[in-house]
């Protein structure tokens, strides 16, 4: 499972901790894997660097956390994208929080394609505004629905009854 | 022929009219599209076509779960398509975070319902690796074998619906009664038909039945004249051949900046396996190749899943004669029940039983993203754990969402009938992909 | 509806020999020919799949035509979970089958929600639309979808021809009442 992980995460975050500085706030390397926890300011140009410096590649998930319940905690969300780089087979995550009452976050849809449904399914389950999305809008809960289902205080059997299936003549208008 | 000509300006409309119908009034005026000289004079941009709206789904026979595809065609062309999902949600992120870990078990058998056991192993060796548990190596095999099956087990459906949506029936039967004698070896190990629920953290529910490796081994006889069969009905048919071959197009940049992973990317030519990439429960020991497409179109996906079925039968006869004895379930009293005897008779034992039972498995606090190659991709679990027996969160990484998410620009410029052999293609499965 | 509107007499008793003769044979008719829109979601459309496929054999009872169009089923077998999102399309493709018409609901979730018991899982089809039999089973074997197939056959045989006296098990949600 480590191979030489260890080295090149090492390697990794000593580069990313020289291009960012303290933005770089701490990283994570319990189990073999690495997390760079970053400031929610450069989370973009931090991906952008992984992708493009790095082969960073293929962005495999994006997590949204509500962390109400957890002890340590700076803001109410935090926001996890997971990378991995087909040519040099090594994962790390960026992750970044994010407060209740701004949720901005610009956009990964520029660096990878994936990012589309993966921002909207964040959005639609705790709220964060991916500020450049083309079509920000519901996923996989109905068009009728309100709330944000995956944050703590939704309650986990409100379930909301939907009359009509949605139009969805505004999709055929995304571009691409 | 009559000397009245058409003054096709009429039927035209300009900016901002609405488009005068052709009426019984031109009847009477003699314009006859079948005369010879109806089209003199036209040209294709005359003719005044309507663009249809036209709605591909939730309930539709080709589409394998309810999504929706809501195109604009102009006449077989897909103009625009948009595509909804969510017909299937059902809250598994939300409900997990309720359940103790081995309560989820079930769920995450209906993630991906055509091969349970493989989400069973991959949720479970995501908790194992969680909590620093080594397994033990007859369940390491045994997970091994069965993951294995189900791949042969969830590409039969993949492909044989697919080619049933396509048009041709009699491949789906042959595939399917294969299946069932796999079905039967599953049944006769765990007791259920399609969701397994067969591993724990920890472990698996229980051992082997007596005689079970010789049931493989004849029921595994019996899928290489079914993969035979519809290779020789579909491989070099003329007609399936002009159906898929050029049919969704991607290259193996775009593949992998929309995310693919699994089948789908190895047709686009990138050979990202986790199986040879990362290696796990003993891959790296049994001889097997990763089957890589060239074009990225829907027949290299079809021939993909084709031939990895082959490659997984190769692993499943090196594997099936090499299962170690020993326990199942390894001695690690965080997450294993003790035996009843000693729950009986022992104090600590009973204690440990009842915190099991009750507080359930406990990793320490913590996050970890944990994948595994299943038939379809990489379905990994990102698992955040606050210290009790409930996780914080649990997400899925589900492989085939990042695959729906191309089918929208995959579809758009091509025909109505493509939408069916690309969308079987990337073998959806509602289940992982609204989870 | 039809036959026998047209060959006899309106009459409310359904009593006499043409009268119980016709209705055996539209009886037997309709039950020997249930032609199932699967409405299959989830997993239970692979055991589906499955009570059609040639081990189990569901062609015996006449149901091997599965129909998609609502036009031209009179089956709707609801395999799967149904969600808040697709109630709405489930009550569509009810209204738009022509009469007589039987619902089977198959499997937990169906029934009543199954485990998932959340914000997006509707606790029952039987808020949305009358169901005749209900399948327990997660999923439920092939057999026993024939088993409620043959179930929903003996109810056929209870039922008077003309008019069907629609099931209901729990109060249809508002929302959907048929207006």
């Amino acid at each position: 499972m480590t191979r030489n992980d260890t080295e090149r995460h090492d390697a990794l975050v000593l580069e990313t901790r020289s291009r960012f500085g303290d933005k770089l706030l701490s990283v994570d390397r319990s189990y073999g894997d690495c997390a760079l926890i970053v400031d929610l300011g450069v989370v973009h140009d931090v991906l952008a660097f992984l992708k493009n410096a790095r082969r960073f590649d293929l962005l495999m998930d994006i997590t949204g956390i509500d962390c109400t319940n957890l002890p340590a905690h700076r803001e109410r969300f935090e926001l996890s994208y997971n990378l991995y780089s087909v040519p040099d087979d090594l994962r790390v995550r960026v992750e970044t929080a994010v407060p209740e009452l701004e949720m901005n976050v610009p956009t990964a849809i520029d660096l990878w394609k994936s990012a589309n449904w993966a921002e909207r399914e964040a959005f639609e389950m705790f709220g964060f505004n991916f500020v450049g999305h083309p079509c920000l809008k519901r996923l996989l809960t109905h068009h009728e629905f309100n709330g944000f289902p995956l944050r703590k205080d939704y309650p986990l059997m409100a379930g909301q009854w939907c009359s009509v299936t949605s139009d969805l003549s505004d999709e055929l208008n995304e571009p691409r | 022929m009559s000397d009245k000509t058409i003054n096709i300006e009429e039927f035209v409309p300009r900016e901002g009219e609405a488009r005068r119908p052709y009426s019984s009034a031109d009847f009477d005026r003699d314009i006859d599209p079948a005369r010879d000289d109806f089209n003199e004079g036209l040209t294709l941009p005359d003719i005044n076509t309507e663009p249809m709206y036209v709605n591909i789904g939730p309930t539709h026979p080709a589409t394998h779960g309810t999504f929706r595809i809501y195109a604009r065609l102009d006449g077989e062309t897909v103009e625009k398509a948009g595509v909804d999902i969510g017909y299937l949600h059902r809250g598994f992120e939300k409900i997990a975070e309720y359940k103790q870990y081995n309560q989820i078990i079930p769920y995450t058998d209906r993630l991906n319902y055509c091969s349970g056991l493989t989400n069973n192993v991959a949720f479970c060796k995501a908790v194992e690796r969680m909590m620093g548990i080594e397994i033990t190596e007859r369940t390491k095999m045994i997970r091994l074998i069965i993951m294995e099956i189900q791949r042969i087990m969830d590409h039969m459906i993949c492909v044989g619906t697919t080619i049933v949506d396509i048009g041709a029936l009699t491949n789906f039967w042959y595939f399917y009664n294969a299946r069932d004698k796999l079905n039967d070896l599953l049944e006769a190990l765990t007791g259920a038909r399609l969701t397994y629920s067969y591993t724990r953290i920890g472990g698996l529910a229980w051992d082997l039945p007596a005689g079970w490796r010789d049931d493989v081994k004849a029921a595994i006889k019996e899928v290489p004249s079914a993969i035979a069969d519809v290779r020789g009905l579909v491989q070099k048919n003329r007609i399936f051949q002009d159906r898929t071959r050029g049919v969704g197009v991607i290259s193996a940049e775009d593949a992998i900046s929309f995310g693919w992973t699994g089948p789908c990317l190895r047709s686009t030519g990138a050979d990202l396996d986790l199986r040879k990439v990362r290696p796990y429960y003993g891959y790296e020991s049994f001889d097997f190749d990763i089957p890589v497409g060239a074009n990225g179109d829907a027949f290299d996906r079809l021939m993909v899943r084709i031939a990895e079925m082959e490659e997984s039968l190769k692993i499943i006869h090196q594997a099936i004669d090499r299962v170690p004895d020993g326990p199942i379930n390894v001695d690690d009293k965080r997450v294993t029940l003790p035996p009843k005897e000693k729950v009986h008779t022992s104090m600590e034992a009973l204690i440990n039983h009842f915190k099991l039972v009750i507080d359930g498995v406990q990793p320490p606090v913590g996050r970890i993203y944990d994948a595994t190659e299943t038939p379809n991709g990489e379905l990994g679990f990102y698992i955040i754990s606050d210290g009790s027996g409930h996780p914080y969160r649990i997400k899925v990484r589900p492989p085939c969402f990042y695959a729906m998410n191309t089918l929208k620009f995959l579809v758009e410029g091509g025909m109505v009938a493509d939408i069916v052999a690309i969308l079987g293609g990337l073998n959806v499965v509602a289940g992982e992909l609204e989870r | 509806m039809g036959i026998d509107q047209t060959l006899l007499p309106a009459t409310k008793d359904e009593t006499g020999i043409i009268t119980t003769r016709l209705d055996e044979i539209v009886r037997w008719g309709r039950k020997n020919s249930l032609w199932p829109l699967p409405f299959g979601t989830a997993c239970c459309a692979i055991e589906f799949m499955g009570a059609v496929s040639s081990k189990f054999d569901i062609s015996r009872f006449g149901a091997e035509l599965v129909r998609f169009s609502p036009r031209q089923a009179d089956l709707v077998l609801v395999a799967g979970t149904i969600n808040y999102k697709l109630a709405p399309v489930l009550k569509r493709i009810y209204d738009q089958m022509a009469d007589p018409k039987y619902v089977i609901s198959m499997g937990a979730c169906a029934c009543s929600g199954g485990f998932y018991d959340n914000y997006a899982t509707v606790q029952g089809i039987d808020q949305i639309v009358p169901v005749d039999v209900f399948i327990p089973g997660c999923p439920p074997r092939p057999e026993a979808i024939l088993h409620a197939i043959m179930k929903l056959q003996e109810r056929i045989d209870t039922e008077p021809v003309t008019s069907r006296g629609r099931p209901r098990r729990h109060e249809v949600v508002e929302k959907f009442k048929d207006n």
